[in-house]
Parts: structure tokens; sequence; C-alpha cells
């Protein structure tokens, strides 16, 4: 059957249920929705699936750390186990998580749209993506084992004669197929914010879970096909005898790190910005206040994004041919839009009624692990440190630190959003003791790893000398991972002991955006009615009359309205009066 | 749609500053290259959508004061469930599996996907309701 992409009027929920969506049931529903909140929510359990696989990996490499000459695995297992440990947490977890999970569910009811702009294009980018970890995954099963030259595969490392066998080649395949789902999902985000937004909610009404979203998309567009097309390079090279990446026939190795950094460091962002925007949202409802800055904090985002483009050879310093004082200057940069973020999200807190519920406790965690993490990261912009410490333990612990911090906070989306596209809130009381895990849990095992990096520890070794303190601290590390697999743990146990068990309402936080004005979860196109929309806050504006937020850019086309000034001074008089009382 | 063409024309003005910077500072191609590239995929839609913007009356969506009953109306229509994303997608599988086992899978996989392409143009012509 056909559907018809109809809008609901305000108000126009006259009773009548909607016409009743007839589509297949069971297996075959997953295998052909289009409907943009199943597509998510299989996003969502695949990439959590990946998540735990590998985390299963890092926890057997923390496993043969904790003794010297550890013999869990061979040397060649190890390399192979840190390789899929990066390439499934970088492409098959986080980036898909944010963008293909949360965001293809969350987006379109966030801006009142009934579905994606490309529905059966969102259904082939989950069909690529599954396909294409699956292919990554099935090099353990060849007879020369998974890729073993690192997340970044490195010219000449990853050529024909130093890697040979399948498990190589199905990680470029791999790679090529959720490369192609990522493009597909920021062309679909894209023109969904930009075409499918509900009337009055205008650019600067958008939440910020919507803006990063779409900076992210619009990175995702001018990244990705970089690393696609570097691939198929590195293919050439491997099998149709093209010298690309390599000295012999007149290549240039150097070229392939700066093609994977070229996508290499937008990716970065690309997690990291809609992780941004899920502790944004969190931190603003459960402070009850509207986010600090709003502006501001769109300009952060925007200018993140407009940076990272040109930041990407702070991966090579040591590699002598490229221009140092620019990429120093550009990485140090970044720093300001990230600090006015920091600064937003206490402003947003700033004198707020907090409610620490899991899902804020998750994105105070999340501020917490990812100040650490941004800070030696400014460290390592400088030349002169980064010399020092490159390849070394300090970076582990630093990218180790903002990925835990988008972890916690991708875990406090899911607290928070999961009672929108279930309908059923998790365990508050398993939720904290999660939080507690995860988060001294990722303290544990990153703090010791800055310290065995300052010390001179390389990374990606398997057995290390014998020296009482590497020893102590690799093991204070491994304590720390353990402690964060206990977390997961608790995690299943929490969505298998709430299964169905407490229903959430439409809205259980008194949140603020349009998603948490329909019901848990949504109708098939999402809304029976959307209030009209006057400010980046439309629920809490219909439910909190008396509580109105100041509109933003109200003074336009309107006449038949109060002046927009008057109504925020009686707002604002009415809510001192409140907090007199 | 204002707001659209300036945040990638902005962006596009960006890259553009930083590669002419860049390219002439460090005289390397590669990055050079790349960031003139992503200058233009930001001017691309991004003059599109200045030139529409110029030409068009303020959307639903662009006005602060539109109501709900503005938004009203049909915007599109499109198959409500259809196999052959995953037909193609499975297609996409089978092609990537002949880069690595052999060139037999493509087989499969271009079959698959042919299919995938015919039934989804098919069943985009039917169009209405079906």
């Amino acid at each position: 059957m056909t559907d018809l992409i109809t809008p609901q009027v305000a108000h126009a929920d006259d009773g009548h249920p909607e016409e009743e969506h007839h589509g297949p049931t069971g297996i075959l529903k997953w295998m052909t929705s289009t409907d943009h909140k199943v597509i998510g929510l299989s996003y969502t359990v695949t990439s959590v699936v990946m998540l735990i696989i590998g985390g299963l990996f890092a926890e057997i490499i923390r496993a043969q750390l904790s003794s010297p000459n550890g013999t869990i695995v061979s040397l060649a297992q190890y390399n192979e186990l840190f390789t899929m440990h990066g390439s499934v947490m970088i492409y098959l977890f986080a980036g898909p998580f944010a963008f293909g999970g949360l965001a293809n569910i969350i987006v379109p009811i966030q801006i009142g749209a009934p579905d994606m702009a490309f529905p059966r294009l969102n259904a082939l980018s989950y069909w690529l993506y599954l396909m294409g970890s699956l292919t990554m995954l099935m090099g353990f099963f060849t007879a020369g084992g998974a890729a073993n030259f690192g997340w970044v595969a490195y010219a000449p490392l990853s050529n024909s004669i130093n890697t040979p066998g399948a498990g190589a080649d199905l990680w470029i395949g791999g790679l090529l197929l959720t490369g192609f789902s990522a493009i597909f999902t920021g062309v679909n985000l894209t023109a969904t914010i930009f075409y499918l937004r509900a009337p009055g909610m205008t650019m600067f009404r958008m939440p910020i879970f919507t803006w990063n979203m779409l900076v992210t998309a619009i990175l995702i567009l001018l990244a990705f096909p970089v690393l696609t097309a570097g691939l198929i390079m590195l293919y050439c090279d491997r099998h149709f005898g093209t010298h690309i990446f390599s000295v012999a026939g007149g290549g240039v190795p150097v070229l392939w790190q700066h093609i994977f950094w070229f996508w290499g460091h937008p990716e970065v962002y690309i997690l990291a910005l809609p992780f941004f925007g899920i502790a944004t949202e969190i931190i603003a409802v459960f402070s009850k206040k509207p986010v600090f800055g709003y502006k501001s904090m769109v300009f952060a985002t925007l200018t993140i994004g407009a940076l990272s483009l040109g930041v990407w050879a702070h991966h090579m310093f040591t590699t002598g041919v490229v221009l140092l004082p620019f990429f120093s200057i550009m990485s140090l940069l970044i720093a300001v839009p990230t600090g006015i973020k920091i600064f937003n999200w206490i402003g947003t807190m700033w004198r707020g009624e907090l409610w620490f519920s899991t899902a804020m406790l998750m994105a105070l965690g999340f501020l917490f692990t990812f100040l650490i993490g941004g800070l030696t990261g400014v460290y390592l912009a400088s030349p002169p440190l980064d010399f020092f410490t490159h390849d070394t333990y300090f970076v582990v612990a630093h990218f180790h630190s903002i990925v835990m911090a988008l972890v916690l906070a991708g875990m406090g989306g899911l607290y928070y959003w999961g009672p929108k596209f279930t309908g059923y809130l998790l365990n508050e009381k398993f939720g904290k003791i999660q939080f507690w895990f995860l988060f001294i849990g990722t303290q544990i095992f990153t703090l010791p790893q800055y310290l065995l990096g300052l010390d001179g520890m390389p990374r990606r070794v398997a057995i290390y000398p014998h020296s009482p303190q590497w020893k102590s601290l690799n093991d204070w590390s491994t304590f720390g991972a353990i402690l964060v697999g206990i977390s997961m743990i608790v995690f299943v146990v929490n969505v298998g002991f709430s299964w169905k068990r407490y229903p959430a309402g439409d809205n259980p936080w008194d949140a603020q955006t349009l998603e948490w004005f329909t019901t848990s979860p949504p109708p098939h196109h999402n809304f029976y009615r959307l209030p009209q929309i006057r400010s980046e806050r439309p629920t809490w504006d219909y439910n909190h009359p008396e509580h109105r937020s100041l509109a933003h850019g109200t003074g336009g086309t309107g006449t038949h309205h109060e002046p927009p000034l008057a109504n925020a001074i009686v707002g604002l008089l009415e809510h001192d009066q409140d907090h007199d009382a | 749609m204002r707001v659209e063409a300036k945040i990638l024309l902005g962006l596009g003005t960006f890259f553009g500053l930083m590669c002419a910077v860049y390219w002439n500072w460090s005289l390397e191609n590669a990055g050079g290259v790349m960031m003139f590239a992503g200058m233009l995929l930001c001017f691309l839609p991004g003059s599109y959508y200045y030139w529409w913007s110029r030409r068009m009356k303020a959307r639903p969506e662009d006005d602060p004061q539109a109501t709900q009953s503005e938004g009203a109306g049909v915007v599109g229509s499109f198959p409500g469930s259809s196999i052959f994303p995953f037909t193609l997608g499975m297609g996409a599988f089978f092609v990537v599996l002949a880069l690595v086992f052999g060139i037999w899978f493509l087989v499969p996989g271009l079959g698959l996907a042919g299919w995938a392409v015919l039934g989804a143009t098919a069943e985009g012509r039917r169009g209405g309701h079906v």
C-alpha cells in the first residue's frame, strides 16, 4: 500500500483514531518497513550489539595487558583485536548509533515531520550498514584472520605484500558499504531538516540536537566520499597493480594518511556532535530551563563543523611533511567553540531546578569526562608535546576519555529518549548503578593510561618490558575496563528487567521539545496534532502557558498576536513571582 | 530558505579562505584539492538554495507566525513498506563479496541489484493508493 504524507493540523483530533496503518508484521516488518522509527530502532539495536562486540575485544585486550608477557592471545591475534576493536567502535557503533539510530528516530519528530524525506533510501542505509558490519566481522572466519593493520590502515602496511589475505579486503568492503550507508543518511537528514519542518519551526527554533545533526550530516557529506575514494585507491593498489600509495611505482604513502585523516578528523566531530546535542537536550530538560545561549550554541556547532575540515594533519605531525603552524593553530582554535559549549551547559544548569535522573547523571558524567579528554586534546594540538607523546598511551587515553564521554551521553540518550520510542521507562535504580560503574570505571581505565603514555609506553603493543610501575598502572586500567564491562551487563539486565514494565506516558520528564508532544511510541507518521510553534520549546509553552518562552524572532510578519516583547515581560514577571512565593 | 542558504554559503566561503591560506602556505596538493572540493560541495547546494530563496515566498516553516493549518495537505507519497531496499542492500553486499572472494559473486549481486532497481521504479510509478 502507498502512504500519503499528510501533516496533521493542530487540534484536528476529532476523536476518530488515525487511519490505521496496515503493513506487514513480525520479521517481514523489520525487512520491509520504511518507517523512520522502525529503521531507527533497528539501527539502535544493531549498534548497541556492535558496542558489546567491540567491548568484548577491549576486555580481551585489557586482559592481555594485565601482565607484561600476557599469553591470553598471540601477537598476531592481538593485532587483529585492536584493529577490529577500533573499527567496530568507530565505524559500526559510535557513528551509526548517533546518526542512524537516535537521530533517525528523534530528528523528524523534533521538527514535526511525518517521516524522513526519503524513506526507502533510509531503509537502504540500514541494510548497507548491517551488511557492511557483517562483512567486516566476517574476517574472523577467514583463514588469515581479520584485518590487522590498525583501524587507520596506513600504507605501506596495508598493501598486498604486508597484509595479504581476505580479512583486509573484507575490512575495505565493509567500510565501502557502511560509508555509503552514512552518506545516504547524511543526504536524508539534510533534506529532512531543510524541507520537512512543521509550520512555524524556523531554523532558529530547531532543538539543539537537530542543529547538531544538521551539521553532522553536512560533515558526513563532506568527509565520507573522501574515505570511499581512498578505499577504492587502496583496493586498486592491493589488486590491480596501481602504485598510488607505494614508493616503488612513484606513489606517495603519506597520501593515504592525508586522505584518511581528511575523512578521519571530520569523522571525530561526526561522532561527537550528536552526543553534544543529546547532552544539551538532557541538561536543559532536567534543569527545567531553556538552553542557555541558544544562538551561541548553534554558532559553536557551526564553527566546529567549519574548522573540522582544516585540522586533519594534527594526526600526522610526526610525519615531518605537514605544515605544523597551520594545523596547530586550527586545532587549538577548536577549543574556543568547545569551550563555549561547556560554558553554556553550565549556564543552563545555573540556578535551574536540577533533577538527577539517570539521564542527567549520564550527561553530567559526559561533561566531566569530555572535559578531561578535551583538555588533553589541547596539549596534543601543540607539536612539541605531540612529538613527545605521539603513538603512546597518552593519545590512547585522550581519545578514550572522549569516546567514553560519548558512550555516557549515548546511554543518557537511551534513558531519556528510550521511553519515547518504546513507550516504556527504564528502571532508575539499575540506571544509577549502571552510571556509577560506567563513570568510575571510565576514569579508572583512562587516567592510568595518561601516566603510562607520559612514561613512554607505546600503543598497539601486546607485551611490554617488566616494570613494576607499568604493571600496576596497566592493572588499574584493566580493573577500570572490567567496571565498564559490568556497567554494560547492568544495562542489559535493566533492559530485560524493565521490559514493558513502566509505561511512560507522553511526557514523563516534563520535557520541552516537540517529540514529547506526541504519544509514546508515536503513531504512524508521528503526530495526531501539533501545537503552535512560537519558540524553540513548543511542548513546554503548550504545557506551561504561564511560563512561556521568550519567543525568538517573533518580530516578523505577525499582526494578529499581542506584541511579543510585552508577552515576554509578563512571562518574566510571572516567573519571578513564582520564585518569590 | 534564506538561513539554509546562508549556512552552506558561509561554510563554503570559510573553506575557500582556509584553502587559499593553506595551499599558498604549504604548497601541498592533496589537502588543497580536498579543501577546494569541500568548498565546491558547499557552494553547489548553497547557491541553489540562495537562488530559490530570492524567488519564492517564505514557506510556512520559515514564517515565525505560521499556524499549523498552513502546513496541511499532502506533501508526498511513497510506498508504506517495500522489500526493495533490502534487495538492493543484499545486492550491494554480494557485489562487495565479489571484490574479496571472486568475480562470480557479481552474478547474484548485480542480479539482486538490478531486480531492486526495476522493482522500486515500478513501485514508484504505480503511485496513488495501491
